[in-house]
């Protein structure tokens, strides 16, 4: 393999000027990257099903827990296909205006496994990009389960992949105006988890309270096992948004174990403090929290900043869910605003200021001299929140006027599992 | 014969089951968890930092049935047993049974038991 590229840069050298060598060399694709990029796709993917799909699960009422993993499981299948159908030329696509991609790459046309992107093939980079838009509306779900019809979650999925993460991924990663600005959001933060904690928190509010307004887990070793699978895949994530297999992936690597494992113990020590005991749903929700409010941040702080980000994590997103949420009475069941949206907001500021030159030149922050960069993320983030929450509202108002969003009372009471689906998960069968 | 049900905490099962095996006084069991409230009201668990209070507790039912003659021999081993001193140590209820079958032969009374 060296030798063969030795052997071709050595005749690129030879035939061409140096020039047209130099953009040769830029459009090749590194077999180390793309080896890297296939695992972390997978990786992503297994974020969503089963990860989420089991975390989400085990906090679900016995009666709903089926249908829970099913949201997940159905948000994944349907992004897979739209994405490769309209997703991603509108996200990734030659920007217009700033706002959203072109429409020239509709089911993939002009994209064949000689086309490349970085340093990779484009069909990989699809994919992954696929995994990424997915789980962003799984997360949704967290917020609106145990009442809402499963043809309304149905109907969410493709309206909202479509108004509200298409557009706020092409703005950051895209090459829109928040790329343009300069804003800063390594694997996600804004597109992936600011984008589905605000539309969870108006999902919430839209559907209303549950009949039933307790969150108490029928399964926590299922919650365990799937927040395990989420920090697993979230190396694909995070390490994985490098788009190569090289310093800057393995710094963000590093800084999403930190800082999960940081933000676990501080979780834990939190609700040890005000609730009195280390619960091992919180040392979970912490873990998760804190993977949350990494991802902006992993490829651009140095370890200090991890683990500064760690315990922040473990802290806000506690007073978010344990005070913030019973104070004003919304029913995020699951907290995925509490947990996404607010961790997310967080990792996103902290990026601003945290941000280490010396790890990636990219990004540099307030305390390393550039306070124009936390300006910077503040506009992001309160442009992303204000984008999504009401294009989220207007949505759910769709959704409302075309099917209803809620189960009726007695679908609900018997549980959702039975009613929208006809199955039980556990059943006592001889 | 008479047949007694047991409720009891469930980490007491062990106890109460050498004790009256070693007694020889039963045969068999019957063993269920169930839940319930008594005097001890229920408990408080903590989601996220939201307390919930759980009304029912879980405890475990068991059921034998006796020839009249070992039924107080039961009852003070089960309570000697079973016993904490705390609320919530259960209870034991006894009943008059009619009739007991045993489906394999067809016997019945005490001689199925």
């Amino acid at each position: 393999m060296k030798l063969l590229t030795v052997a071709s840069v050595f005749m690129a050298v030879l035939s061409l000027s140096g020039l047209a060598f130099a953009e040769e060399v830029q459009s090749k694709i590194d077999t180390g990257d793309t080896a890297w990029m296939l695992i972390a796709t997978a990786l992503v993917m297994l974020m969503t099903v089963p990860g989420l799909a089991l975390f989400y699960g085990g906090l679900a009422k016995r009666k709903d827990s089926l249908n829970t993993i099913a949201m997940s499981f159905v948000a994944f299948s349907i992004v897979s296909v739209l994405w490769v159908i309209y997703g991603y030329t509108i996200a990734f696509g030659e920007d217009l205006w700033g706002i959203i991609g072109k429409p020239s790459k509709l089911f993939l046309s002009g994209v064949d496994v000689s086309s490349i992107s970085g340093t990779i093939p484009e069909m990989i980079f699809i994919v992954y990009q696929l995994t990424f838009a997915a789980v962003t509306v799984a997360i949704v779900s967290g917020a609106l389960i145990e009442r809402i019809k499963f043809s309304a979650w149905i109907l969410f999925c493709i309206l909202w992949l479509s108004l509200s993460y298409l557009p706020v991924a092409h703005w950051v990663w895209g090459g829109g105006f928040l790329a343009k600005l300069g804003a800063l959001d390594f694997a996600g933060g804004t597109v992936v988890h600011i984008n589905a904690g605000m539309a969870a928190l108006i999902g919430a509010i839209m559907l209303g309270k549950r009949r039933d307004t307790t969150l108490i887990p029928h399964n926590l070793t299922m919650v365990a096992l799937g927040a395990g699978l989420l920090w697993f895949g979230w190396f694909g994530f995070n390490a994985g948004s490098a788009l190569a297999a090289n310093g800057i992936a393995g710094a963000a690597f590093t800084n999403t174990n930190t800082a999960t494992a940081t933000a676990a113990l501080s979780w834990m020590f939190t609700e040890w403090l005000f609730s009195k005991k280390p619960t091992i749903l919180g040392i979970a929700s912490g873990a998760v929290a804190g993977l949350v409010a990494i991802t902006p941040a992993a490829g651009f702080v140095n370890i200090i900043g991890a683990i500064i980000i760690g315990i922040m994590a473990g802290i806000v997103p506690y007073f978010a869910v344990a005070r913030l949420k019973p104070r004003l009475g919304y029913d995020d069941t699951l907290d995925a605003f509490g947990i996404h949206g607010v961790a997310g907001i967080l990792g996103a500021l902290l990026t601003g200021l945290l941000a280490d030159p010396s790890i990636n030149e990219a990004g540099k922050g307030l305390f390393f001299g550039n306070p124009s960069q936390f300006y910077i993320q503040i506009l992001a983030v309160v442009v992303t929140i204000l984008y999504v929450s009401i294009i989220s509202l207007f949505v759910f108002l769709i959704i409302k006027f075309l099917l209803g969003l809620r189960a009726d009372r007695n679908d609900e009471l018997i549980g959702l599992d039975e009613s929208q689906h006809g199955e039980k998960a556990y059943n006592l069968h001889f | 014969m008479k047949k007694i049900e047991v409720i009891i905490k469930p980490f007491k099962l062990d106890e109460v089951v050498q004790g009256l095996s070693e007694a020889g006084i039963i045969c068999g069991m019957t063993v269920t968890e169930v839940r319930g409230f008594g005097r001890q009201k229920g408990f408080v668990e903590i989601y996220r930092g939201r307390e919930y209070e759980i009304r029912f507790l879980p405890k475990l039912k068991i059921e034998i049935v006796l020839n009249d003659e070992l039924v107080e021999k039961a009852i003070s081993i089960i309570t000697e047993k079973a016993k904490t001193g705390e609320v919530g140590d259960g209870k034991i209820f006894v009943f008059d049974l009619e009739d007991a079958i045993r489906i394999r032969t067809g016997q019945r009374g005490e001689e199925a038991l």
